[in-house]
């Protein structure tokens, strides 16, 4: 097996009392798809910001790309390919959709500091930028303000500004988040066309999408992780099913 | 393919434009008009525009509510006004840790001003711009504070008296004398710094520093430096702030501490929300406004200020797309 | 400087910040409960000064005086909540700094037109016009103990109200739950009402005591108001705990720089300088302190969750 480009050995975050993470081991390699499942509560987001750099680990230790990253600030870390969704949109609400991806598109290629030159200006830049929201299938809003489009075309456009800054690893914060049945499984037919081209590390409820897209699970409950390898064993391991998949069945 | 300009920003251009001729045109007309006593009126609305436009980049681009922007303003006009000073007394400003003479040339005093207003914003800028919202406004006013005590304890200026400057700057040779040049001056700095910051807005700077205002994970998620970028910006706009403050000092012949009050910050604010926050022109043209308010309300009541306080009120309560906005007819901002 | 000396100036520094407490836990207090900047709360300040300096003048007691000047602030706080304040609350941070400074230049302007531009005279109330040896042989002015001792009695009551009573379980369930307490069914409005009555009583309290030390004029609360604002970022705005440090140590550090500054100015700059350079460069030491606890602690000293 490659080298992880993803590398978590014993994280841990404390709140107070509460053990958010605890002594998280897990690794994604490139191309592959890593599920994160695990009731509410388990630590998933947690770990995704610590991953990102949002909040700083009390232990442990993330590698990314084989640099360590523990204490680098997120756009360190968005800068070496590290992407990221959120759980809740995250967008420039005033921003039409093409600026917003704009915005992502841009992000790696250069520094910011360009005071004169129109943004839109390199068309290289914005063919891709262009191309990104035809792929969310967002062609015909584009010049819409981020904040007036629907909740499914913002989940689309959250997948889409993640992508546009060609990312190495992706981390998604469940992307299908709030979405109905037809939007969902039109979210993991998307995911499922990045497949191979993106390592993704998904935080998802819909176990559906879960088990279509994941080549890994890891199953997290209380900050720990309680299993983890192929779709299959997951599906059959009996204390996963009592932790978790058992309590959602009872549901 | 670029954003296709909606239509108020059409409208704004026209606007803008308009403006610029009768701002060309208006030092004729008064003179034949024999009006010419109101052109250092124009040439004091054309530095706080220049002030508040600089405060815009910040505040409304980049939704940091800076309370501190008098400290840069009076910084700017006391750099300018040291500089006429110890040339008029022939003394040096600094003799350590380098030995600074007074310059009465323009061309070393205005740039003076706006690196010393800008390396002062920066500073101040490096601790603020860790904090966020309240914090913010708190600090950058208490910061402002403390460069109004700092200009008050150098004796040499004359402390709350502030400092009566015996001369003009020159421009190539030639003095600021009159109304006119300084005027002309002051209305280049202003149309430069409104086309450069304009277009700046609009440039990959601009689109970081108002993404971060929208949406500061979003941007960092993506790798974006956002605290540099604010750094960045409110570098220079203190630094264009201490550019108006130079044309200030020059336009007066008189520099007091009242230029780097609480007070002057918050007039500043006002001047933005008032012509219209994020719009660059608004703030010009609300800095014009709240001037030509306070000289007409000054005239009829001493107690103007129980006139503005409840019009400022309705402002903020029932008028919220300001000024420029209502000139260009464009929705309401945020 | 001697040991006395030293005793004294630190005396006059809790003086100080005894009343900064005063106004700080009133700022913090409607901050941390309905999310609202203040900046009219200097302006509380002076009308407690001024009309608790004019019931003084007409009845003879300063007791009388202080407790109108405490109503009055209270009165006019509670008034402007119900009319103005408000309609504040869901707007953004900007909104509410330019309606308050709205305030800031009505209530300035008022003042001047019932009182004059000149500052009034509030006399130390006989009771305590002589000083007290608080070490055999060091005499301390009586008024100014005075303060300290209102200003602990204050603190150990805003303390009781906070931690003991009803009121003040929904203060603080306010702060950190919003939303469960108006799911409890509070009424909601009448409890942001109340903070910001006493918020003003506070201020009130702060101008009047302040009144025979500084001058009572237009303008008294800005001054104070700015250095509030360093008060509560240094002890972590939206904590009542955090305002006591922040104030005690900034009364401290002021009173101090502005002691000690001038016998080290007068060692290098002629005398007629070195009091002008020494007042305005101890005034600047508490802005350094800010910016130095903002560089180890941005969220401040004792930060609101802690």
């Amino acid at each position: 097996m490659a080298e992880p480009l993803l590398q978590v050995e014993r994280l841990s975050k404390r709140f107070g009392a509460l053990a958010a993470v605890a002594d998280v081991s897990l690794d994604l390699v490139s191309g592959e798809c890593h599920a994160v499942i695990g009731p509410n509560g388990a630590g998933k987001t947690t770990l995704l910001a610590l991953i990102a750099g949002e909040i700083l680990p009390d232990a442990g230790r993330v590698a990314f790309a084989g640099e360590d990253v523990t204490r680098l600030k997120v756009s360190r870390r968005a800068l070496r390919g590290l992407g990221r969704t959120f759980q809740l949109t995250q967008l420039c609400a005033e921003f039409s959709a093409r600026r917003n991806v704009m915005l992502a598109v841009e992000a790696r290629v250069g520094t910011p500091f360009h005071f004169l030159r129109r943004a839109d200006s390199l068309a290289t830049l914005a063919a891709r930028a262009d191309a990104a929201l035809v792929m969310a299938g967002l062609a015909e809003r584009a010049h819409v303000p981020a904040g007036l489009l629907s909740h499914g075309e913002q989940r689309q456009l959250e997948l889409a500004v993640a992508m546009a800054a060609r990312p190495r690893a992706l981390l998604l914060d469940e992307p299908a988040a709030g979405l109905g049945p037809a939007e969902t499984a039109e979210m993991a037919a998307r995911l499922a066309a990045l497949k191979g081209r993106v390592a993704m590390l998904l935080v998802e409820h819909d176990m559906d999408t879960v088990f279509r897209l994941a080549d890994r699970i890891t199953v997290m409950a209380e900050g720990r992780v309680i299993a983890s390898g192929a779709p299959d064993t997951i599906r059959a391991d009996a204390a996963v099913r009592e932790a978790y998949l058992g309590e959602i069945a009872d549901a | 393919m670029r954003e296709p300009a909606p239509p108020h920003v059409r409208r704004g251009w026209i606007a803008a434009q308009a403006g610029l001729a009768v701002l060309v045109a208006a030092p004729f007309v008064l003179t034949a008009l024999d009006r010419a006593w109101l052109l250092p009126t124009l040439t004091r609305m054309l530095a706080y525009g220049l002030g508040a436009a600089a405060l815009d980049v910040v505040l409304g681009y980049g939704g940091l509510v800076s309370f501190g922007h008098g400290a840069f303003l009076g910084t700017g006009a006391y750099v300018a006004g040291a500089l006429i000073h110890h040339a008029g007394a022939a003394t040096p400003l600094l003799r350590w840790p380098v030995e600074i003479d007074g310059s009465l040339d323009a061309l070393i005093a205005f740039p003076a001003a706006a690196l010393a207003a800008g390396a002062l914003a920066f500073l101040i800028g490096a601790v603020s711009l860790r904090t966020r919202g309240v914090h913010f406004i708190m600090i950058t006013l208490a910061f402002a504070q403390m460069v109004y005590f700092l200009v008050l304890a150098i004796p040499e200026y004359g402390g709350t008296d502030g400092l009566m400057l015996p001369a003009r700057h020159r421009l190539f040779d030639l003095p600021l004398d009159g109304d006119q040049p300084l005027y002309w001056v002051a209305l280049v700095l202003l149309v430069g710094f409104l086309t450069i910051a304009q277009r700046s807005m609009e440039a990959r700077f601009g689109l970081a520093l108002r993404g971060a205002r929208q949406n500061e994970r979003r941007m960092r998620a993506l790798g974006y430096p956002v605290f540099r970028i604010r750094l960045v910006a409110f570098t220079i706009s203190g630094a264009v702030a201490g550019l108006a403050g130079a044309v200030l000092a020059n336009q007066a012949g008189f520099v007091s501490p009242d230029l780097l009050s609480w007070q002057r910050s918050g007039e500043l604010i006002i001047m933005v929300i008032l012509g219209g926050q994020g719009t660059l022109f608004g703030p010009v043209l609300g800095a014009f406004a709240l001037l030509l308010l306070e000289e007409e309300l000054s005239a009829v009541t001493e107690h103007w200020m129980l006139v503005l306080g409840p019009l400022l009120l309705a402002c903020v309560l029932f008028f919220r797309r300001g000024l420029w906005g209502q000139v260009v007819r464009a929705p309401a901002h945020g | 400087m001697d040991s006395l000396l030293l005793l004294e100036q630190a005396l006059n520094g809790l003086t100080l910040g005894v009343m900064l407490f005063l106004m700080a836990a009133g700022l913090t207090l409607i901050f941390g409960v309905m999310g609202v900047i203040n900046l009219a709360h200097g302006s509380l300040y002076m009308i407690g000064a001024f009309a608790g300096a004019t019931v003084t003048a007409r009845t003879g007691s300063f007791a009388l005086g202080m407790l109108a000047g405490m109503a009055a602030s209270a009165l006019v706080a509670l008034a402007l909540e119900l009319t103005l304040i408000r309609r504040l609350y869901a707007r953004d941070h900007l909104d509410q700094v330019l309606a308050t400074y709205a305030l800031i230049l009505i209530a300035n302007e008022s003042v001047k037109i019932v009182w004059g531009p000149q500052p009034i005279f509030l006399g130390t109330p006989e009771a305590f016009g002589g000083s007290v040896e608080i070490i055999p042989g060091v005499p301390y002015p009586a008024y100014r103990l005075a303060i300290i001792g209102t200003g602990l009695a204050a603190a150990a009551f805003l303390w009781w109200l906070i931690a003991r009573t009803r009121l003040g379980m929904l203060i603080r369930a306010g702060t950190t739950h919003r939303a469960i307490v108006q799911a409890l069914g509070v009424n909601i409005q009448a409890l942001f009402a109340l903070v910001f009555a006493i918020g003003g009583a506070l201020a009130g309290l702060a101008g009047m005591m302040a009144g025979p030390l500084l001058a009572v004029q237009v303008g008294m609360g800005e001054q104070i108001l700015i250095l509030t604002f360093v008060v509560v970022v240094v002890g972590g705005l939206g904590s009542v705990r955090g305002a006591m440090a922040g104030a005690v140590l900034v009364g401290l550090v002021d009173t101090l720089s502005r002691a000690v500054l001038p016998v080290a100015v007068r060692e290098v700059l002629p005398p007629s300088a070195a009091d002008q350079v020494a007042a305005n460069l101890g005034a600047v030491a508490v802005y350094l302190l800010m910016a130095v606890v903002l560089a180890i602690r941005p969220q401040g000293l004792v930060p609101r969750h802690a």
